[in-house]
């Protein structure tokens, strides 16, 4: 098959720019290890205060070492459950100091849902049956929005949480 | 036969019969579709509520529904149907088939569309299971694929028989296109059509009590990018064999016209997990793989661009215009057949970048369900297809119907594009901006906890609500364009307008032709892409789901 001379030059640079920007990615998910969120651990939907992480008592946030936390949090619609404070009220927002570093463990109930934390890289789906986790260094300070990003029902909407970062 | 005086020939009344039945469902479609876009960026700007408490995902998922899987259905198999019986024929038993196609679409899409409107299907033109709907919405949908698919076989049979009428002649390049575009149609949709079928229906139905969440996802997505495609090829169709007819060239290339199209084929499917980045249970170096045969799409994308700008120089210097850029003035840019399609190209260029980094495997955390991607979808759907489709529709419609489009209902079209291009460069810019700053997609109206960084995107939904005003005013004089080509202008010949070779072209490559190869080379990417990952998923699912309807309000 006959291809134009210039034809040939414009095919060479874009596939030798496609093979550079795939090694890039490839080397930021294989080496840096920034992949997507990709959690393979699976949970009985019907059940989720069977696992550790999801018991009542260890919703929300919790210190594990100096500057590390972990917040676990269970999606049903239309709420996000970070557990309860000192006066058996629901909690609704995460504090956590600047430079922290975060690990995010969440799972659905019922339907599938979404957890971004809105400005940051923290964006994933939650569904039945799995279990959610991405870890983040919160590097800015300020507040910043949970949003379900993922249609759950009519009040979709409605289905937030917030992260304060001091 | 002289290409030119084929291109003259209107068809028999029963063949344009059908293919304009497939135009009425369009351009309804686009009326009602339009609406209820209308009605969702002024719901969201948060200064109006919908009357008789019609529910936002309502109109949201009518919205979805009809104009991403009903108006562009109906429209690619009219027009594919007319340009198959422009360039192999069809005979009365394949136009029967093309009517069974045209009635099992139409009444699935009925079904589907009442089901939604009354309320019991507020799932999105997504439907994740667990949610669910009522299984009319589910059988209704069944049966706008398997209706296409009649469509399908019927377009692989006209070739069939024009091939063997015509032995040792290559296929005529754009009925050879639309059998590449069926292809990947009937081999993408049976994923969806296997998760409706043996997944969804099964379970609303109360016959099976629960279902693999991950697995219908999977399914889904795995028909969901080459739906994209399905809507981008016959784009692709007009810009490379209509397209230089209107400018007065000829084709650039029939091989490369069909390698690229190949490649499409192959590089269509094996790519769902970019949908599914951020997805628990699926390993990130499979969706690593699947980044990388996605991406495999900017080849054929790069020799279309190519093709494409070639193609306008030679036919401007043809002409005679010598100078460097000199070609591009001359472009008839007062012609609505070129000129629609032609602003279609240009918003390729920044949705293409858009899908680029959608696809970034991590990149993608950044946008994943932001309205970024609902303005990337709406400059490559809505703008570049959509503008391309109005382009052929101006010449289709009137040559179906023995009318002309008239100077003035072309001076109506090129100030419809403007309105397009004015209103989706408002509404897209908007979307993509709030995306970036984290604004979520699919929502209603809401102001979330209130904080500081939801003021920081709140007024980019009254931006998109006056795009959105603009488009729905171009898509009122869309309507206003086609019921006039339709009923109203005056009678006349209006040209099929398709491309010829050039007498000098070199001869193209058997080897193109040979489907056995471009089939099996597809299967074997689609078994190497999901084999293991899918097995992976099914081996290690957690117990199946049960139907949720009371979080989309069914009792």
């Amino acid at each position: 098959m006959h291809l134009h001379k210039y034809e040939k030059v414009w095919l060479t640079f874009g596939m030798a720019s496609l093979v550079i920007f795939l090694l890039i990615i490839g080397f930021a998910a294989f080496w840096k290890g920034t992949h997507p969120q990709s959690h393979l651990e699976t949970i009985d939907q019907n059940n989720v205060e069977a696992h550790d992480s999801f018991k009542p008592e260890n919703l929300g946030l919790t210190e594990v070492a100096d500057g590390k936390y972990k917040v676990n949090i269970v999606a049903s619609a239309f709420n996000y459950d970070f557990g309860v404070d000192k006066d058996e009220k629901a909690v609704k927002t995460i504090r956590v100091p600047q430079g922290s570093t975060v690990l995010f463990t969440i799972t659905s109930k019922d339907v599938v849902h979404g957890f971004q934390v809105a400005g940051t890289n923290v964006n994933m789906m939650v569904e039945p049956g799995h279990i959610s986790r991405y870890e983040a260094v919160m590097k800015n300070k300020g507040e910043f929005t949970i949003v379900c990003n993922e249609y759950c029902g009519i009040g979709h909407h409605q289905m937030f949480g917030k992260v304060e970062v001091y | 036969m002289d290409g030119t005086e084929n291109n003259l020939r209107l068809f028999p009344k029963k063949d344009a019969r059908l293919y304009m039945s497939f135009m009425y469902v369009t351009f309804v479609s686009l009326l009602v579709g339009g609406l209820m876009g209308l009605l969702q960026t002024f719901v969201r700007s948060g200064r109006f509520t919908l009357p008789f408490n019609i529910n936002y995902y309502t109109i949201l998922t009518v919205h979805g529904v009809i104009l991403g899987l009903v108006l562009t259905t109906f429209f690619i198999l009219g027009f594919q149907f007319a340009l198959m019986g422009k360039t192999v024929g069809i005979s009365d038993k394949q136009r029967n088939a093309g009517w069974v196609s045209f009635w099992m679409m139409l009444v699935g899409t009925v079904m589907t569309a009442v089901t939604i409107l009354v309320g019991q299907a507020n799932v999105l033109y997504t439907f994740y299971a667990p949610l669910a709907a009522h299984p009319a919405f589910y059988i209704g949908l069944a049966l706008v694929i398997i209706g296409s698919w009649v469509g399908a076989f019927t377009n692989f049979r006209q070739l069939y028989v024009w091939k063997k009428a015509h032995k040792g002649e290559k296929s005529p390049l754009l009925a050879f296109m639309v059998v590449i575009n069926m292809l990947m149609w009937v081999i993408a949709s049976l994923g969806v059509a296997i998760a409706v079928v043996v997944q969804f229906i099964p379970w609303s139905l109360g016959y099976t009590e629960t279902i693999n969440v991950l697995v219908s996802r999977t399914l889904f997505w795995y028909f969901g990018h080459p739906l994209v495609y399905f809507w981008l090829l016959p784009a692709y169709m007009a810009w490379y064999a209509i397209i230089p007819k209107i400018i007065g060239g000829k084709l650039f290339s029939d091989s490369l016209a069909r390698l690229a199209f190949i490649l499409l084929l192959m590089f269509s499917i094996p790519v769902g997990f970019h949908h599914q980045l951020t997805e628990p249970g699926i390993d990130p170096t499979w969706k690593f793989i699947q980044v990388v045969l996605t991406m495999m799409v900017v080849i054929p994308s790069l020799m279309t661009a190519f093709s494409i700008f070639a193609t306008f120089e030679i036919a401007g210097r043809k002409k005679g215009f010598s100078s460097l850029f000199g070609w591009f003035k001359k472009l008839p840019w007062g012609d609505v057949r070129f000129f629609a399609p032609f602003v279609g190209m240009v918003a390729f260029i920044p949705g293409g970048i858009g899908g680029i980094i959608n696809a970034s495997h991590q990149m993608n955390a950044l946008v994943h369900n932001t309205i970024w991607i609902t303005g990337h979808f709406h400059l490559t759907v809505a703008t570049t297809v959509i503008l391309t489709y109005f382009g052929i529709a101006y010449w289709l419609v009137p040559h179906l119907t023995g009318r002309r489009l008239t100077k003035q209902l072309n001076k109506l079209g090129i100030i419809q594009t403007i309105i397009w291009t004015v209103g989706m460069t408002i509404m897209s810019t908007a979307m993509h901006i709030q995306g970036l700053l984290g604004g979520p997609r699919r929502s209603a109206y809401s102001e979330y906890a209130g904080g500081a960084q939801v003021d920081t995107w709140i007024g980019y939904q009254l931006a998109q609500a006056i795009g959105g005003t603009i488009l729905f005013i171009g898509i009122l004089l869309m309507t206003y364009i086609f019921i006039k080509l339709t009923f109203f202008a005056p009678r006349g010949v209006e040209e099929f307008p398709i491309a010829a070779e050039d007498e000098d072209a070199q001869v193209t490559p058997k080897i193109l032709e040979n489907w056995y190869l471009w089939i099996g080379i597809t299967i074997a990417l689609i078994a190497f892409a999901y084999t293991i990952p899918m097995i992976d998923i099914i081996k290690h699912s957690p117990p199946g789901s049960i139907p949720f309807k009371w979080p989309i309000g069914r009792m």
